[in-house]
């Protein structure tokens, strides 16, 4: 089996499914020959074809609209954008299209597509090019949402989104892309939507998060005393979420703590935390607490790592949720 | 240092067919038989018996907000017959019904659509039709990308798409000319240009003389035509078509026409139209200079207008009730098209609609029923 990057892994599924399915057509600013701007298509038109790695003008409606006509008449397509702030132009479309279509026909007409965005901080990148828009996405209904974390998860999460009958939004961790490798088998496998997974067991809190502070969250938990035993979920889908995985968790522990990268106010910790208090409540010994992005907007790239849930500040939070 | 003209551009209006009924017999010549002209005017007599009855059904509460179609039916029928039906594709506004009927759509379905129903948006299976699309210019995105895939796949199969002259401000108009020329996908931008979106003219809209020469930018033929005579618009639609199935890619049609009604149901345009400007298009009125050319070629008459009068109240009246008498949906079918498979979330929603947890989980008891069971 082969040692992947994240970038390596997506490239890896792509591939695999553009050579399966004939349907499958990439589109997006620079994705042909340049490979995209993260490289993640790198290879793909000199392997399938330069009209199925397909360049297109600057225009992310554009790139998302051509993407619902394309799924309309029967293709697969998977658009990209090159950062998710500029995700905002083609939010309508994602939205108010890709995600209606079926309901508002009643079935007779249907968008397959996967929306791949990189997301998040951390990379030193100039403005817009750092949030963590994932709530609106999940807030906006007929649209899956996911974000893997390691490159075994995003290339069968990015399999089971491209198979998927409905539009799915694959956010790609930018600060992960080539922060680790992994061992990830070069065979067909998915990772179901929907389902989150423990990276970590343990029985004294449970830590809900997804994307890059994963890795945040299991440094906060090496730095915390041995005899703390944090139970990490990863959760790898942020709608349709997998409320069962946190509730068996939090009814063994009693305390909960949510992590993300995106602002506090009306983020999904939020939808966590309430998901939590409803299914258990008389398991909770502690508040549930948020360690997220501040409710401001996303900094320029000095303050990004004050901005961000980094160890530091999980870590307090642990021993701040252990203590009440 | 030279100084050159780089690029010079013109625009060409066509007019077969004028408003007095007179035709252009070398433009018009072996266009469209005796036939076909009579089948075009009777889809536009009943398309127009079914816009009257749309706007009576409204005004006496029977259906919600509708959007004449009235004046522009020329644009509707005469492009529509250049059209393959079950091989192209037609991605509409709203205000061509008569082309998506003649493509196939049951009538019964716009009206649904108005009455507050997804099942009017049904598009039955072998009609390549997307549903009429309300916010403005974003379905000519889906368009191109429909386009894109038939040319992707090698079909002889070409896509028309309807949108109004407001809709050319758009962002995603830009986008999906720009991305049609540069891909050279086989699509037909239609443009009903009438002259208002909703309150504000043409002249506030753009500052471009025509809306044709928008076209131009993007390296895509272009045509101006009169949209109120069923030749042109057959014309320049027919022609745009062979070029696109040839691999010439998309092209522009301007359909000069005007709304004769309100924008909608819920507008007045007394408000701001001057009364004279739409008695002079009254005169235009597409339905009038097609009879006037029928009747010239003795073609058409009296008694076959009251016959065609009759068979249209009488198709439009059985649209009604079946439009009408369908079962009422029921609170579940909002969740049963979200997704191909139901999310757990939402299957519970379903089955309790309800949104609050309580009660619902035998598991959840709580301090007060755990104390009185005790």
């Amino acid at each position: 089996m082969a040692q992947l990057t994240l970038v390596q892994a997506i490239n890896q599924a792509l591939d695999h499914e553009m050579a399966r399915d004939d349907r499958v057509i990439i589109l997006g600013e620079d994705v042909g020959a340049n490979g995209g701007v993260f490289r993640v298509t790198e290879g793909l038109a000199a392997r399938h074809g330069a009209h199925r790695c397909q360049n297109t003008p600057l225009d992310e409606s554009g790139i998302i609209g051509a993407a619902v006509g394309l799924a309309i008449a029967g293709m697969r397509p998977i658009p990209e954008i090159q950062f998710e702030g500029f995700l905002g132009p083609a939010y309508d479309q994602i939205a108010n299209h890709a995600g209606r279509m079926r309901p508002r026909t009643r079935g007779a007409i249907t968008v397959p597509l996967v929306v791949r965005v990189p997301v998040g901080g951390a990379i030193h990148a100039p403005e817009m090019h750092s949030d963590s828009p994932e709530a609106i996405y999940a807030h906006s209904k007929g649209l899956k949402v996911v974000m893997p974390s390691t490159p075994y998860d995003a290339k069968g999460l990015l399999l089971s989104a491209i198979r998927d009958p409905d539009p799915v939004v694959f956010f790609e961790p930018k600060r992960l892309y080539r922060a680790f490798r992994e061992e990830v088998p070069e065979d067909d496998y998915e990772v179901p939507i929907g389902e989150g997974k423990v990276v970590s067991e343990g029985d004294d809190l449970t830590i809900v998060t997804w994307g890059a502070p994963v890795f945040q969250c299991l440094e906060a938990m090496d730095e915390a005393p041995e005899d703390v035993s944090v139970e990490l979920i990863d959760l790898r889908t942020m709608w349709p979420i997998d409320v069962d995985i946190i509730a068996q968790s939090v009814e063994k522990t009693g305390r909960c703590i949510v992590v993300h990268e995106a602002p506090k106010t009306a983020g999904l910790g939020a939808e966590v935390s309430s998901l939590v208090q409803e299914r258990c409540f008389l398991h909770l010994e502690a508040p549930v607490q948020r360690v997220t992005g501040f409710d401001t907007t996303m900094p320029y790239y000095k303050l990004e790592l004050d901005y961000l849930p980094e160890a530091e500040r999980i870590g307090a939070a642990i021993m701040e949720t252990l203590a009440y | 240092m030279p100084r050159n003209t780089v690029y010079e551009a013109t625009i060409d209006y066509l007019q077969i067919l004028d408003e007095e009924g007179n035709f252009d017999r070398k433009l018009g010549k072996d266009l469209l038989s005796d036939e076909q002209v009579v089948h075009l005017y009777e889809q536009m007599v009943i398309g127009r018996h079914y816009d009257e009855t749309a706007f009576k059904l409204q005004r006496s509460g029977r259906m919600g907000t509708y959007p004449q179609n009235k004046g522009q039916e020329a644009n509707a029928v005469g492009s529509a017959l250049a059209m393959v039906k079950g091989t192209d594709w037609i991605v509409p506004c709203y205000r061509e019904n008569a082309a998506l009927f003649m493509h196939g759509l049951p009538m019964h379905s716009i009206l649904l659509h108005w009455m507050g129903d997804e099942r009017g948006n049904q598009i039955p299976e072998g009609v390549n039709q997307t549903p009429i699309a309300i916010p403005i210019g974003t379905h000519m995105l889906h368009a191109t990308g429909i386009a894109w895939a038939l040319k992707l796949r090698g079909e002889q199969a070409c896509v028309i798409t309807y949108f109004g002259d407001g809709a050319t401000s758009e962002g995603d108009f830009h986008g999906a000319m720009n991305f049609a020329a540069t891909l050279q996908v086989p699509c037909i931008f239609f443009c009903q240009n009438n002259q208002w979106a909703i309150s504000v003219p043409r002249e506030e809209q753009m500052a471009s003389e025509t809306v044709a020469q928008k076209a131009i930018a993007y390296g895509m033929p272009t045509i101006q035509v009169d949209g109120n005579d069923i030749f042109a618009v057959y014309k320049a639609t027919k022609d745009a078509r062979e070029r696109a199935v040839g691999g010439g890619g998309p092209s522009f049609i301007e359909g000069v026409t005007y709304r004769l009604g309100d924008h909608t149901t819920a507008d007045d345009a007394r408000r701001y139209r001057d009364p004279a400007e739409l008695a002079a298009w009254e005169g235009k009125d597409p339905l009038i200079r097609t009879r006037l050319y029928l009747e010239s070629r003795r073609a058409w008459d009296d008694k076959k207008q009251i016959a065609l009068d009759e068979q249209a109240k009488k198709i439009v009246s059985e649209v009604v009730h079946a439009a009408e008498e369908i079962d009422e949906p029921t609170p579940s079918d909002m969740f049963d098209s979200m997704f191909a498979g139901l999310p757990e979330e939402l299957r519970v929603q379903r089955e309790t609609l309800r949104t609050s947890s309580l009660g619902q989980n035998p598991g959840q008891v709580g301090l007060r029923a755990q104390a009185e069971r005790a």
